[in-house]
């Protein structure tokens, strides 16, 4: 195939910019938190593309890590989330503003 | 490759990089967060098929297993839980808004021109995936000057069991540990929030 790492690369950059636009533009919390697993995910794209490149495995290994942690980083997230709506029944990041008042 | 005709997996690689892309840019810009999870899913799914192109069957399936099967789920309860499906504004001009979007043009056009021309020609392709698992790990003599070796690649889930419970021995129990962690953590903060004693005045929060 003539497709090399570097389209790989660029399609990881690519998430990575749309998952901190997420992040930046939106203000339902939920919605942030699907932009942070979708930053991890582009990071682990690119791990993988390395480590298939400099074909050692380390890289491979490391993308297991990275998914429990996004799993568990999500599960502690939606719990927080949910502790957070029972107080000020509302999700929307600007509304969350308990320390100003 | 699993594939030999070479211009069917440059067509598949296009196909696939915008079957992860525009709906990845879709869940961002969806005013409904069903609809954002759902966007999120197809998204993820657009990437395992990316990681099958990498010869990384493994966590191809791991992840349409933990995205799919448990991320999205969680999110979809999370959403029906809360009965939050909340439509967002999106056209609001504030300054965090165009903050994040001159923020976004110039990361992508940095991310653009760091990428381009930067591993061209035959040095840019991937090299070819040897078909046998290497176990011959070298003795455990852990000294510093030479740290372990890296482990080779390989298309088979045999390797990462082999390579998580050698090498990487370490890291996976404390990832263990970090999950007992996590799910403590989940079930202390979804408990009901009750005062302390029977003297407790109600919450104050309004």
């Amino acid at each position: 195939m003539t497709i090399g790492i570097q389209e790989f690369l660029i399609v990881s950059g690519v998430l990575f910019c749309i998952g901190m636009f997420g992040v930046l533009f939106r203000r339902n919390t939920i919605i942030m938190l699907m932009s942070l697993e979708l930053m991890l995910n582009a990071v682990n794209l690119a791990l993988v593309a390395f480590s298939r490149y400099n074909q050692d495995l380390d890289g491979s290994i490391f993308v297991l890590f990275i998914i429990t942690v996004a799993a568990a980083e999500v599960a502690v997230g939606l719990a927080i989330l949910v502790s957070l709506y029972r107080i000020r029944d509302s999700v929307m990041a600007d509304h969350l503003n308990f320390l100003k008042d | 490759m699993f594939l030999s005709n070479t211009n069917w997996l440059d067509l598949l690689f296009y196909v696939f990089a915008v079957l992860t892309v525009v709906p990845a840019f879709l869940m961002i810009i969806s005013r409904s967060p069903v609809t954002s999870a759902m966007f999120m899913i197809a998204s993820f799914v657009g990437m395992a098929s990316l990681f099958v192109l990498l010869d990384a069957f493994f966590i191809a399936v791991l992840q349409i297993l933990v995205y799919a099967g448990a991320v999205m789920v969680l999110f979809i309860f999370i959403i029906m839980l809360l009965d939050m499906d909340q439509k967002e504004d999106l056209r609001h001009r504030s300054l965090p808004a165009m903050a994040s979007m001159v923020a976004f043009g110039l990361l992508l056009v940095m991310v653009l021109s760091f990428f381009k021309g930067q591993f061209t020609g035959p040095l840019g392709t991937f090299p070819a995936v040897q078909e046998e698992v290497t176990t011959a790990y070298p003795d455990q003599t852990y000294d510093l000057d030479n740290a372990a070796p890296a482990l080779p690649f390989s298309n088979k889930a045999r390797a990462f069991g082999y390579g998580l419970f050698t090498k990487y021995m370490l890291p996976f129990q404390v990832t263990g540990i970090l999950l007992l962690i996590a799910m403590v953590g989940v079930i202390v903060l979804s408990k009901p929030h009750k005062p302390k004693g029977e003297e407790a005045e109600p919450e104050q929060v309004q």
